[in-house]
């Protein structure tokens, strides 16, 4: 039967799924603030890389606990999504459980759901743990972990809990109603079971208790997922289409700038003719910066690793120059992209991005240019980098932290030639001597001299 | 002893080209490997061990110059791409198939970077070569300086390691040693940079609590106890050991050497 509740949840639902898709729309709009990079090839590779990697949490596992962990929450994520496609019909078309007719299936599915929600709890409840009382270095230190970092992330671990328990609510008092009406219900309940009694026996209050946790769960899921754009937790969603897009190729490999190349050949060999420089809509030449000084300056993969953060802090936590005291963080490096790109674009319905500067932190001597550079990443950050990897590694969720920390190298060294002095000497000296030490390239061959080998018999 | 030993004339590749010849493969011997004092020991080790085994090769000599790769990691990709494509245009006219350096820094640069910039080449790290070597038995490894039971960990460098997957191939050199291999606590693709990586070769380090180099130097003196032997594959990460473990005056009991030395000592090559 549709009645008026069946009115209100079919509106609620569009609001909160419109408000969702509004969201994401200024979302794709920030995101394709960045240069347009191609990144349609190998397709089946790359659908590879993401099976591994985003669905099968492959990089995860570097970790045990926390891989395990997180898995619980990861596949009760997925699984109890079942079970929330049944609500929403049951919502809107006044049914009951209208998956039931899948009989032994259906009784399966809700046993694994109910164990899956159980440990969704656990594994919540110790995460809460690790971030506020045990406080794990990653997740508890460094001058990126601002205010609202810390509380996104118990705000969405104790949304998750309160859904579990909403979710349970509800089967325990359906459970019940059942058995006090001597009808047959369809689906398995192991959990539900154990406390079947909890909520007392008057059919009164349990239908009120059935309905009031049905409501919570739905409601609380379009909350939810109109919170995500503004939280780390949107890797739920980024995830994937960021592994996909992720480099197939060696890490060691770093971008090469083609303009550079037709620069450099025509000054070798004056007949070169360079490629007609690209055109904008108007037909106006397209003049690109060397190296990132700003968001728009970095590829739309960049940007979209700054939306696939979820602040865990693996990258930092393997960062030598971290690890040594530096000053260097590349979770700073991609969070301060994500705000910089919000402040400059639009942001999504509740975050509005923070400065180091009105949070106190003076170690980051970050300017008042409206810049990524210097507004947000300070010199000396990228000037510790020792192009290691170890962050690129380490991120579960294949972001590249190091091509956008080179990307403002690069601005700084061939659009302001602002490279520490001991850095311009070494340039100076490869000019000069073909090595990035003052030896006269002369005596190059000079490790040859006197080499002598014990002669075979 | 005199009678002993031969003197060896380390072919390059204008003298070949001169004799209408061309080696098997061209040696990148890279700045440090032709001008760090230390590191020139590992060049002369591994030609010896080109010599040793008879591969027909050749080195550029004075031809040679930077790839660009220290100024690429600084940000200076104009200079880089102005070292890539002048090495390329001389190994391009000696039709250079095959390259072998014991650089990880010239490999990852020449393997990953020079294709787009026009050189073309197949790049061997020396520890990919001397595995091959082994394997092949054209090297055994016997009658020279005992390695049995000594205590050697191995060092992983960055461009080796995680920037081209290059975890085994060094480790199998050193297996054939028949020493005694200990891993640090974070090596393969969880190995703790040297601190040298990304140009700070050639900086200062940036303000904080410790040098990079002593944190590894530390975990790697650690790993090895009282003696032993911590093993490289990277001239910046040797510079970076060695200065860590005469930092904690342990360079009497702990030495530092690249596996192709290990190797040339171990065949008897540099009595």
């Amino acid at each position: 039967m549709i009645g008026l509740e069946n009115i209100i949840f079919l509106i609620v639902a569009a609001l909160g799924i419109g408000l969702f898709v509004w969201q994401i729309r200024k979302i794709r709009k920030n995101i394709l603030i960045g240069r347009d990079v191609e990144l349609a090839d190998n397709p089946s590779e790359r659908i590879n890389k993401m099976l591994l990697v985003a669905f099968g949490q492959q990089k995860m596992f570097k970790r045990p606990l926390p891989a395990v962990l997180h898995l619980f929450v990861y596949v009760g994520f997925l699984v109890i999504n079942i079970e929330v496609l049944e609500i929403m019909i049951d919502g809107i078309f006044g049914t009951h459980r209208v998956l039931g007719f899948m009989g032994p299936l259906y009784s399966a599915l809700m046993f694994v759901n109910e164990i899956l929600a159980a440990l969704v709890i656990v594994a919540c409840a110790i995460f809460l743990w690790r971030r506020n009382v045990s406080k794990v270095p990653r997740l508890a230190t460094g001058v990126e972990m601002r205010a609202w970092p810390k509380m996104d992330a118990n705000v969405i671990l104790i949304t998750e809990i309160v859904l579990m328990f909403a979710l349970f609510a509800f089967n325990i008092s359906d459970i019940k109603l059942a058995e006090l009406e001597n009808r047959h219900m369809a689906g398995s309940f192991p959990v539900s079971q154990l406390f079947v009694n909890a909520f007392g026996s008057d059919a009164g209050t349990l239908h009120a208790i059935a309905t009031v946790g049905w409501w919570i769960h739905i409601l609380g899921i379009l909350a939810f997922m109109n919170y995500l754009p503004s939280s780390k937790h949107f890797h739920i969603i980024m995830a994937f289409p960021n592994v996909y897009y992720s480099k197939l190729f060696p890490k060691g490999k770093f971008s090469t700038n083609p303009s550079i190349t037709h620069e450099i050949k025509a000054m070798l060999d004056p007949s070169y003719q360079p490629p007609a420089p690209e055109v904008d809509a108007e037909g106006n030449p397209i003049v690109q910066r060397f190296g990132a000084k700003d968001v728009e300056d970095l590829s739309w993969k960049q940007l979209m690793d700054s939306y696939t953060c979820t602040e865990c802090g693996r990258c930092t936590s393997v960062c030598p120059a971290n690890i040594t005291g530096k000053l260097l963080s590349p979770r700073k490096i991609v969070m301060d992209t994500r705000d910089r790109m919000e402040e400059k674009g639009e942001h999504p319905a509740i975050f509005k991005p923070n400065h180091y500067k009105e949070m106190g932190v003076e170690r980051v001597e970050t300017t008042d240019e409206k810049t990524l550079l210097r507004g947000y990443i300070t010199p000396e950050e990228l000037w510790a980098c020792t192009t290691c990897n170890a962050c690129v590694e380490s991120c579960p969720v294949n972001i590249d932290q190091l091509s956008t920390i080179m990307d403002l190298r690069r601005y700084l060294v061939l659009e302001e030639s602002a490279a520490p002095a001991s850095l311009n000497a070494m340039f100076t000296n490869i000019e000069n001597n073909g090595a990035p030490w003052a030896f006269p390239a002369s005596d190059r061959f000079n490790w040859a001299d006197e080499l002598y080998l014990p002669s075979k018999n | 002893m005199e009678e002993n030993k031969r003197l060896v004339k380390v072919p390059t590749m204008a003298q070949m080209a001169a004799n209408g010849e061309e080696p098997e493969i061209l040696f990148w011997v890279g700045c440090a490997g032709a001008f760090d004092d230390r590191y020139k020991r590992v060049t002369r080790a591994f030609v010896q061990i080109l010599e040793h085994v008879g591969v027909k090769y050749a080195v550029l000599g004075t031809e040679e110059s930077c790839t660009g790769d220290p100024a690429k990691r600084a940000g200076n990709e104009f200079l880089f791409q102005m070292q890539a494509i002048t090495n390329i245009e001389v190994m391009n006219a000696y039709n250079v198939k095959k390259i072998v350096t014991a650089c990880p820094h010239c490999f990852n640069t020449i393997k990953n970077e020079y294709p787009d910039l026009g050189g073309n080449y197949e790049v061997i790290h020396h520890s990919t070569f001397l595995q091959q070597l082994i394997n092949e038995g054209k090297v055994h490894v016997q009658g020279g300086e005992a390695f049995k039971g000594k205590r050697i960990t191995y060092h992983d460098s960055c461009y080796l390691g995680r920037a081209n997957d290059i975890y085994e191939a060094p480790r199998d050199v050193l297996a054939a040693l028949d020493a005694d291999l200990v891993e640090m606590k974070r090596s393969r693709a969880n190995g703790l940079c040297c601190g040298a990586g990304g140009a700070q070769m050639f900086k200062e380090a940036e303000p904080g609590k410790k040098e990079i180099n002593i944190e590894r130097t530390e975990e790697a003196l650690a790993t090895l106890g009282t003696e032993g032997v911590i093993a490289t594959a990277c001239p910046f990460c040797m510079v970076m050991m060695n200065d860590g473990v005469k930092n904690k005056e342990q360079e009497q009991n702990v030495k530092v050497f690249d596996i192709a030395e290990l190797i040339a000592q171990a065949e008897g090559l540099t009595k």
